[in-house]
């Protein structure tokens, strides 16, 4: 990796006048959140100065933020692939400051660079007033053997710049059933390696995110009941939506409540991951979001999915991929402190899930795992046009309908704009490289005609 | 009046025109009439009523087609209006005179024009030379590498621009086909000589050069209307010939050549005492030129022929020929994409509704409209000498859409005829698909593919299992179906082997309805 993609010094003009513009904004907000002094008149949400709500974990007694900083999608500078880390400085201040102490990341995310955009970050604060999540990411079979799986931990370290570690997580199980399992953590003694170094005081915490195969999940849960080891803490995928939902979203997940009910029974904490599912719940088609304005006409979707998700007792944090400051500023405000939904508001949100998933969208959640596509598509770009549409109601076949010709120009158009053309879905081929990294297991081929098919038919038939 | 007709009316015929080549809309239907109304692509479309009505015009009214409908020569007198608005006062007025016509040279370039075209059938290069120096399709070449430029670049960076950032689809951005060296020089130097001389000489091209204008010229002569000398109120003044941009008044012999009059009736405005009108002619001898004087051959913008195009990017770019699938092991980013390259043909690959290769040649005044039109960036000028300048079909930027027939609907030379219907596009075979097996990714075995096959709009590819494959290194190649293939290069231009793709279209001779 090199370090020209890591943005530090030698801001041309042009952006530091954007950045000085987007400070004066922010010194508007941020000025206001935590004294609760309002002299922000924009801003619509309510504003409480609770200050931020905190789980304590049972086995190290970790009081941990209930946001926690998913790392998986930092900042970019404009326009281009390179990260940004001068916002990335100021939203973890930001963050440090307003209580926010858990900060996931993982040797995988944002083309690698994640680790060391957030040691960066980090390592400018007090080592004891946050905690670190990483994973050891070993998915390619390159990195299977031993001493490949120890190089990426201590990279890890080096990247994080610490010695030690304080949530360690085998990173998305599930995925390629017991044998990807077995080949990256037992068969290599790598999970015996993290066991030892948890003793050794290196780990912390010790936990896996899961997604996929729900037997690995249950196998990894037997270890425990069997004395094995003991997990500190396990990260599962919690929302609404998959919180009874998962398996008509998607046939291979499994439903929240099953996932958390097992943890519960153990006592062991859950993290959670994508409580918005990828931003989709932060965009809802508009007669849903009537129906929770109805109800807190000042609370964005967004909240919602937040405080649904804050809720369950033994939630020890939810991770937010906060990409600008001002998701940042509105969730922390969320959680300062979290009013948990009622049981007639969850009645409201188990409402609004059936009726999102009518809807018939790709459950992509943009985590951008199968990227890159060796083929040069744009795959999360793709699925994320055609939700957009799917969700604005502008999915239209039949060329009678009277609104076919505007929405057949919104798709067309926007799909240029969104997609450059050479990185359509016209352009998969089939080799079926991205299969394996979706943690969401979607057909990615088999959406991809289906998209293309639909591009097809809109531009053969003209109304 | 009448000046203020006549201009009027060629400016708005200058714009449509242009227009034309400019839009990407798909306007083509409501404005196409203003090429196919220009004399060399009605006669080469053999459009026999456009043709007699252009000859009953100028029979009445004289070379009006030269003042209103004929692009180039509007362009000029725009130039000419030009020269009176610039430079030192006493330069501006009064900076003609009359010039006896310059008969043998008018002739002899027609006579090698007439000869070029009609042996296009035995080499098309022949016709492009000839069409070098034809008004419309020069024309056609000079808007096609100025002014849609700079209609594309106002729209996708600023319209365009502006509506994405509002969230309007009024405006997109619109891609544009890689523009060919040869026909940016052979335009500028058009564009260069013809409007130098018409800057310094008026209507000099027109009256010496252009075979439209020796044609329209000789039947001119016999116009009903004209403009008319009165001798009764004739002071010799001599205004009327210091203003013709044509050089055509004898003012001495109160005599107008009307071979060269392109009716434009400056001189009727410009006469203090009334005495030019235009009206029906009065018996008089026509103007003989007395001598045909000593002419030096003029250039009529004779192209570079030294300078070679390039297949552009192809060598640039050679070496990552297959986009290899590395092994992942971080999150997000986008593979870089290895453009292809346009592509040398055995034979060409013409449009459909062209009938074959040679109809295509020989009727085809490299005009570059349907260059403009084509919203698929897939017609670009030809570089070879075989057909000059010609459009031929290239699938590195897109391929020949079968809900598409826009280049046969604007075409005005009858090199593309329209098709009965555009569902037709997909019965007529342009040409035919061509497997390299070695280079294709699942038929040596690289990865899963069939890009190709799945992709085809009329089904013309499957995918064949190797007879040596094994179920451990499973193999397929693909197929062509030529009965069922109509050469619309979906399969070259989605193959993912680059820059030189491992299918590709091969040019039928003659298009074949299937």
């Amino acid at each position: 990796m090199s370090d020209k993609n890591i943005q530090t010094t030698n801001r041309s003009r042009r952006s530091f006048l954007k950045r000085a513009g987007q400070l004066a904004a922010l010194t508007a907000l941020t000025g206001c959140v935590p004294s609760g002094k309002s002299t922000d008149t924009v801003s619509t949400h309510s504003k409480k100065d609770g200050g931020m709500t905190y789980r304590t974990t049972p086995t190290t007694g970790d009081k941990v933020s209930l946001l926690g900083y998913g790392c998986m999608r930092l900042p970019k500078i404009d326009g281009s692939e390179e990260f940004d880390q001068e916002a990335i400085n100021r939203q973890v201040d930001y963050a440090l400051e307003h209580g926010v102490n858990y900060f996931d990341t993982s040797p995988a995310y944002c083309r690698g660079l994640s680790e060391r955009c957030m040691g960066i970050a980090l390592s400018r604060h007090p080592r004891d007033s946050y905690y670190i999540a990483t994973k050891l990411s070993n998915f390619a079979p390159s990195t299977w053997p031993r001493e490949k799986s120890i190089e990426m931990y201590h990279n890890s370290l080096k990247e994080l710049q610490t010695d030690y570690i304080d949530y360690l997580l085998l990173h998305a199980i599930g995925g390629g059933g017991m044998e990807s399992y077995n080949a990256r953590y037992e068969d290599n003694g790598m999970l015996d390696f993290l066991i030892n170094e948890r003793e050794e005081g290196r780990i912390r915490n010790l936990g896996f995110s899961y997604h996929g195969d729900v037997e690995v999940f249950d196998h990894l849960l037997k270890l425990h009941d069997e004395g094995r080891l003991k997990w500190d803490f396990v990260q599962i995928q919690l929302n609404y939506i998959d919180w009874a939902h998962a398996k008509e979203v998607n046939e291979s997940n499994t439903n929240a409540e099953y996932l958390y009910g097992e943890l519960r029974k153990r006592n062991i904490p859950a993290v959670v991951m994508e409580p918005l599912l990828g931003g989709r719940l932060a965009s809802l088609p508009n007669n849903l979001l009537a129906m929770l304005k109805q109800e807190r006409p000042d609370d964005s979707t967004a909240s919602w999915a937040f405080r649904y998700a804050g809720t369950p007792e033994g939630i020890l944090t939810v991770l937010s991929g906060m990409t600008y400051m001002e998701h940042l500023v509105e969730n922390v405000n969320t959680y300062s402190p979290l009013e948990p939904v009622s049981e007639e508001e969850d009645r409201l949100l188990q409402k609004v899930a059936t009726m999102l998933l009518q809807f018939p969208t790709v459950p992509c959640t943009d985590c951008k795992y199968c990227m890159p596509c060796p083929h040069g598509l744009d795959i999360p770009a793709i699925f994320a046009h055609y939700n957009k549409c799917v969700n604005a109601g502008d999915i239209v076949t039949d060329e009678m309908d009277p609104s076919y010709a505007k929405a057949r120009r919104d798709f067309l158009v926007g799909y240029d704009r969104s997609v450059p053309k050479l990185r359509q879905a016209d352009h998969c081929i089939h080799c079926e490289e991205c299969i394996s990294h979706c943690p969401q297991s979607i057909d990615i081929p088999g959406n991809m005609d289906l998209i293309n098919n639909y591009a097809e038919t809109l531009k053969r038939k003209q109304s | 009046m009448l000046k203020t007709i006549r201009v009027t009316l060629a400016i708005v015929m200058l714009l449509i025109v242009t227009f034309l080549f400019v839009d990407f809309t798909g306007l083509a239907p409501v404005f196409g009439w203003s090429v196919k109304i220009q004399l060399i692509p009605a006669l080469l479309s053999l459009n026999l009523v456009i043709v007699a009505c252009l000859v009953a015009l100028t029979l009445i009214f004289g070379r009006i087609y030269c003042s209103v409908i004929c692009p180039l020569g509007v362009s000029q007198d725009f130039m000419t209006w030009l020269r009176g608005k610039v430079g030192q006062k006493k330069t501006r007025k009064n900076r003609f005179h009359w010039i006896p016509a310059k008969s043998a040279l008018r002739w002899s370039v027609f006579g090698l024009f007439t000869a070029l075209m009609a042996f296009g059938t035995v080499h098309a290069s022949l016709r492009a030379v000839a069409s070098l120096i034809e008004p419309y399709s020069a024309w056609g070449r000079i808007a096609s590498v100025t002014v849609r430029p700079l209609y594309r670049l106002v729209n996708n960076e600023m319209l365009a621009y502006e509506a994405e950032r509002q969230g309007s689809t009024l405006f997109y951005q619109v891609d544009s086909a890689p523009m060919s060296v040869i026909v940016i020089s052979v335009a500028v130097i058009t564009l260069l000589v013809v409007g130098l001389t018409a800057f310094l000489h008026g209507r000099a091209y027109c009256n010496d050069i252009c075979p439209v204008g020796t044609l329209l010229g000789w039947i001119s002569r016999f116009s009903l209307l004209r403009p008319v000398i009165n001798l009764d109120k004739c002071n010799g003044c001599r205004k009327c010939e210091r203003n013709c941009k044509a050089s055509c008044i004898n003012a001495k012999e109160h005599d107008i050549d009307m071979s060269r009059c392109v009716v434009c009736m400056d001189c009727i405005g410009n006469c203090s005492t009334g005495a030019i009108n235009y009206g029906i002619r009065k018996r008089q001898e026509t103007v003989k030129p007395k001598d045909p004087t000593h002419i030096k051959p003029s250039e009529a913008g004779e192209p570079d022929h030294a300078r070679r195009a390039f297949m552009v990017t192809a060598a640039a770019a050679a070496g990552a020929a297959v986009a290899s699938a590395k092994e992942k092991l971080t999150d997000g980013g986008l593979a870089d994409i290895v453009e292809k390259a346009p592509r040398k043909r055995v034979v060409p690959v013409v449009p459909p509704g062209a009938k074959s290769v040679k109809n295509f040649t020989t009727h085809c005044t490299a005009c570059q409209l349907c260059i403009s039109e084509c919203p698929n960036q897939v017609l670009r000028p030809s570089t070879s000498l075989d057909n000059f300048m010609q459009p031929v079909m290239q699938f590195d930027k897109g391929y020949c859409r079968p809900e598409c027939d826009r280049c046969s609907s604007v075409c005005p030379v009858g090199a593309i005829i329209p098709l009965e219907d555009v569902s037709m596009r997909s019965a007529v075979s342009v040409g035919h698909a061509v497997v390299d097996r070695d280079a294709c990714l699942e038929a040596n075995g690289t990865s899963k593919c069939g890009n190709c096959a799945r992709r085809c709009p009329s089904q013309a590819i499957v995918m064949v299992e190797d007879k040596n494959s094994t179920e451990e290194s499973p193999r397929r190649f693909p197929a062509v179906n030529e009965s069922a293939c109509i050469g619309c290069g979906a399969c070259e231009y989605l193959c993912p082997v680059s820059p030189v793709s491992a299918i590709h279209v091969e040019g039928r001779e003659v298009h074949v309805i299937i």
